[in-house]
């Protein structure tokens, strides 16, 4: 007698002994609120870009090596440039759905780091970074910060105008490292930028390789570290306690619904593929070291560096003859460092200040945490600004209000915005907060006024004095 | 056709009454099925919905459908005939009402259950016991510090070793590069084309890019921006005399902030009453004036932009006179420490 | 007969219509007396004696050394000697003359010469001294591809790569896309504002031909991926990847809400 369900978990049962644990994990509960499918939208938009740039893969020439142009696209024909700008002309023009894979892949990684960041606004707002599950918010930032480069990279890749003139600033950065930025420049480029070609294939392996295996791996002690502790959850109602956590089984609940996020992610990212078009390189035309455009930026998860560099005033710091630290450091080193550092620390910074080292399976509201929340609202507000300065140069040409009046302007805002923002947070959630109290007292008193009243009632008295 | 319109609706509404009655019925009987300890079962049954069912399979043939019409587009592609829009509608379109299906699924032919559990706790015993095996499994150790020095040592030279195949990289410790520059004396400046360049060609109010004569042009140090201003205008930086003749001034073409092209020169239709000269960069728009050495006058750069003394042969080209007066590219630690070569 | 025109139109420019004309192009220019019937230098120079001459001197010599005019503006601008019909047709055609403010960035505004008085007023202009005639492009023929290479080494640094505009320090840079060739030919000889000059042995006519058709084309790029989001890279597309990641996170409100239900 063969049964269609049974005999094949038999079969892997008697193989692995995996039975137990299989149940375990059909039965993982996933507490009920849409916040926690953000971090999903991230993983699904992570699974898009492996299978689109597998395909790309296929096709793209890492190598420098200079070739004429004699495809189909006329601006270019006859044009010389490296085997790596030409191929991805050729994935874009002459390969089939090419162009679409292509665009998807670039999609989704924009739209991969922008759930990221909404992830982790909801897990900064709700505490969920909390004991016990520091170690899992320490691997979110660590799976940001990495996946900020292997963007980076892959948009480098291209040779293209605007990404030569991104690594041209990357290399600007590197160099500006103190003491070890010029020697590690020269050992990565094999010289000075753009080098002897050999950085393209470093580059390479580093982005269809290193880093994607690094980020599975991340990704990997993030689940399972979530996993084990299992989700935190909201007070929804007195069930959901400190101890005891209510929610969606994996199979059958949970499943269907996971799937249909991951469909509809990848829905939208092949919509955006086929109908908006994505850095559009045979517009931007091959790079070479003494070639220009203006208002060149880089994909929008690093616009935020690009505002800081241009938001530095012109110095180097000199000590005698040492230049210690270039300017660029600031802005494309110190800054997103002092932006990974002050997340990172921020649990332990939390745990001194308000002195609850307690663990935390329930969230907080943002109201019920205000200095949290404002303090939250400010720094994501200085990071805003920053990163806004980085597009004033097409504000000026949208809006014709001059790029050096919005320096000044944005100079002092990243300053006096989040300050102002800090304090009308905080006043804010306590206000909330208040008035959650007043009616929380309110239900209490008409609670026990009416039990008083039904005292008085049985007891055959007027409730009335 | 009011008429219509109101059969439709009332059409809706019986739908709808409907579908909440079966709701209602499904729940009453899942509440059922609990109360008798589940009838033996894992997940309570719950009321079948043949309506939802067929949605479903409705929903995921049209997605079997779009699929379809993928391949064929793909089959038929030309940019012409079917573009990367329809490409991407018919696989965003399949994709799309998979996940309809899924969620019509999940929400009408899934019983929902909402079930507790406790948290997972610390385990004090285990991990006392672990600690403990720990320190029982070296009783016949006698010099510990000594045997973990030793694999500490081990350990570190160990992993040097796996790491120094990758100093082949590069030089471990070399910034002679950074101060490599093909610029030599009597070195001929020639444009995009080879051709040498002539002093008398070259025209106030426009930039020129230049290259060093034989050398490639892609190191960063090769490109320079060729401008001519009135030689009364100069005021060069101490020790530059003669630097410009007839004010041809030649600047590396390389930011001194963060390496790109400073591909921009704004200069004055009408001095009288418009900003003066200047080399900009279009990546941080470091702003440089060529009249007094590059010197910076807007933007983050930290130096100016290195000047390259330039001659004029008996030919009337114009050539190199020297090095450069500093470092070309973005700056390092040691970027004001050394000459260029 | 032009003494008496001349001096009518003077008094007119310094008593009536000067204040308001020079200080507030948009509100109107002074017209000439009587109307002639056709284009000539004659009426040019009525017209420049009325509307140009408190900047560019009466005879077109140019003030280089910024005199109070009329309104509040210190009055300022180059010798129109020898700039030719070239000159003269650019800054009228695209209304970056007359200018409200002489210190201020000439830009595309609203023409407010007819074209019989913008022929006068080159033809005026012309007349003082030798300088080039309105170039004729004829980019029909030429190559797209030497277009995109002259643009990208000369232009794009601060016109951006698709022509899309820009800035460089002191100037708002315009996008071309709404400049005809003629005007482009022109602005490449002349070098308007702080816009480099650029002479026939930089780029000859066969590559201002290119040029000029490179430019054309990108009102209409080459758009395959869609829709183009302004051919400006990564600005509107981040900001169609957070429209993107939002609107997930809306579906998430839908699929995470269940049990409520």
């Amino acid at each position: 007698m063969s049964d269609p369900v049974l005999d094949p978990v038999r079969f892997v049962d008697e193989r692995t002994a995996a039975a137990p644990l299989l149940k375990k994990a059909l039965r993982y509960l996933f507490p009920d609120h849409w916040s926690f499918l953000l971090g999903e939208i991230a993983l699904y938009a992570f699974v898009v870009l492996i299978a689109t740039g597998v395909y790309l893969a296929l096709f793209f020439e890492p190598s420098l090596a200079k070739t004429v142009y004699h495809g189909p696209y006329a601006p270019l024909r006859g044009r010389e440039m490296s085997e790596a700008y030409r191929s991805v002309v050729e994935i874009s023009f002459t390969y089939k759905a090419g162009l679409l894979i292509r665009q998807t892949h670039h999609w989704a990684a924009d739209v991969f780091m922008a759930s990221i960041v909404l992830h982790l606004m909801r897990v900064f707002f709700t505490g969920a970074y909390r004991r016990p599950r520091e170690l899992t918010y320490l691997i979110g930032l660590a799976l940001l910060f990495t996946s900020l480069l292997e963007g980076y990279l892959g948009y480098s890749l291209v040779d293209d105008l605007l990404s030569g003139i991104g690594l041209a600033i990357g290399y600007g950065v590197l160099l500006s490292v103190p003491l070890v930025g010029g020697p590690l420049g020269v050992l990565l480029f094999g010289s000075t930028f753009p080098g002897r070609g050999v950085f393209e294939s470093r580059m390479y392996i580093a982005h269809v390789f290193l880093i994607p295996a690094l980020l599975a791996a991340l990704i990997g002690a993030h689940l399972a570290l979530v996993m084990a502790r299992h989700h935190t959850q909201f007070r929804r109602d007195a069930r959901h306690t400190e101890r005891r956590l209510i929610g969606v089984p994996m199979f059958p609940g949970q499943a269907p619904r996971s799937l249909a996020l991951m469909f509809a992610v990848a829905a939208v990212l092949f919509l955006l593929g086929g109908l908006v078009q994505i850095n559009p390189i045979w517009q931007w035309g091959p790079f070479e070291p003494w070639f220009a455009t203006n208002g060149a930026q880089p994909d929008w998860y690093l616009g935020w560096l690009i505002g800081a560099l241009r938001l530095m005033p012109s110095f180097d710091v000199v000590i005698s003859h040492y230049t210690v630290i270039p300017n660029p450091f600031w802005g494309g080193v110190a800054f997103p460092l002092v932006v990974l550092l002050v997340l990172a620390a921020f649990p332990w910074v939390e745990r001194r200040l308000t002195g609850d080292r307690r663990a935390h399976n329930l969230l907080d509201r943002p109201r019920d945490a205000p200095n949290r929340t404002a303090f939250g609202v400010a720094f994501a507000s200085f990071i805003f600004l920053v990163f806004a300065f980085g597009a004033a140069d097409r504000l000026y040409v949208l809006f014709d209000t001059s790029y050096e009046t919005l320096l000044t302007i944005f100079r002092i805002a990243i300053w006096v915005v989040p300050a102002i923002l800090f304090v009308l947070t905080r006043r804010l959630c306590r206000e909330l907060r208040e008035d959650d109290r007043i009616e929380e007292d309110r239900e209490a008193a008409i609670t026990e006024a009416a039990e008083q009243e039904e005292r008085l009632l049985a007891a055959g008295r007027s409730p009335f004095p | 056709m009011i008429a219509r319109i109101r059969q439709a609706l009332l059409a809706l509404l019986m739908f709808l009454y409907g579908a909440r009655r079966r709701r209602r019925a499904a729940r009453e009987s899942r509440r059922a099925a609990s109360a008798n300890g589940r009838g033996g079962r894992i997940v309570p049954a719950g009321a079948p919905d043949r309506r939802a069912e067929n949605v479903v399979i409705a929903l995921l043939l049209i997605a079997a459908l779009f699929a379809a019409g993928f391949i064929f587009l793909y089959a038929w592609y030309s940019p012409a005939r079917s573009p990367n829009q329809l490409l991407g509608v018919a696989i965003a379109g399949s994709l799309g009402f998979v996940a309809l299906a899924l969620a019509v699924f999940a929400r009408r032919l899934i019983v929902t259950e909402e079930l507790e559990e406790d948290y997972p706790r610390e385990s004090p015993a285990e991990q006392r016991e672990i600690a403990q095996l720990v320190r029982d499994s070296g009783s016949r150790l006698t010099r510990r510090r000594l045997l973990l020095g030793a694999a500490g040592t081990t350990g570190g030279a160990l992993g040097a070793a796996a790491l120094t195949p990758a100093l082949s990289l590069g030089p471990l410790w070399d910034t002679s590069p950074l101060f490599a520059s093909p610029w030599r004396s009597g070195r001929r400046l020639v444009d995009a084309h080879d051709r040498p360049m002539l002093a008398s060609e070259v025209e106030p109010e426009t930039l020129y890019t230049a290259f060093p004569e034989g050398a490639n042009p892609e190191e960063l140090a090769s490109p320079l921006a060729v401008i001519r201003l009135q030689p009364s205008e100069l005021r060069l930086p101490a020790g530059r005399a003669g630097w410009a003749p007839q004010g041809i001034l030649a600047y590396s073409k390389i930011c001194t902030h963060a390496g790109c092209a400073v591909g921009l020169y704004r200069k004055p239709r009408f001095p009288a009453v418009e900003p003066g000269p200047a080399l900009v960069c279009p990546c941080h728009y470091s702003t440089f004036d060529p009249a007094t050495g590059a010197t910076v006058i807007f933007g983050p750069a930290g130096r100016p932009l290195p000047q390259l003394p330039l001659t004029i042969d008996g030919e009337g080209h114009l050539r190199a006179a020297g090095r450069y007066s500093g470092p070309v590219g973005p700056g390092w630690w040691g970027v004001r420490s050394g000459e260029v070569k | 007969m032009r003494l008496r025109a001349t001096g009518a139109l003077a008094a007119c420019a310094l008593l009536a219509g000067a204040g308001i004309a020079l200080a507030q192009p948009p509100d109107g220019v002074v017209g000439p007396t009587r109307e002639p019937p056709s284009a000539s230098a004659k009426l040019g120079h009525e017209i420049f004696e009325a509307n140009c001459a408190s900047c560019h001197g009466g005879l077109g010599q140019g003030i280089y050394r910024p005199r109070p005019g009329a309104g509040d503006i210190a009055g300022a601008a180059p010798s129109l000697y020898n700039v030719g019909a070239e000159a003269a047709d650019f800054y009228l055609r695209t209304g970056f003359m007359p200018l409200v403010n002489p210190h201020a960035q000439p830009t595309n505004n609203r023409v407010l010469f007819d074209e019989k008085e913008i022929r006068s007023l080159v033809a005026f202009v012309a007349s003082l001294g030798h300088g080039p005639a309105i170039p004729h492009p004829e980019p029909a023929r030429a190559s797209l591809a030497e277009g995109l290479k002259v643009f990208t080494e000369n232009c794009a640094g601060c016109h951006q790569i698709v022509a899309r505009g820009g800035f460089v320090t002191g100037a708002r840079v315009p996008p071309l896309q709404g400049v005809d060739a003629t005007e482009i030919a022109e602005a490449v000889r002349i070098g308007p504002y702080l816009m480099p000059r650029f002479s026939r042995r930089q780029i000859d006519d066969s590559q201002l031909n290119a040029l000029v058709r490179y430019v054309l084309s990108t009102r209409t790029p080459d758009n395959r991926g869609g829709w183009s989001i302004g051919n400006l890279g990564p600005i509107p597309e981040g900001m169609i990847a957070w429209l993107a990641a939002l609107a997930l996170a809306v579906l998430c409100l839908g699929l995470g809400r269940r049990l409520r239900a």
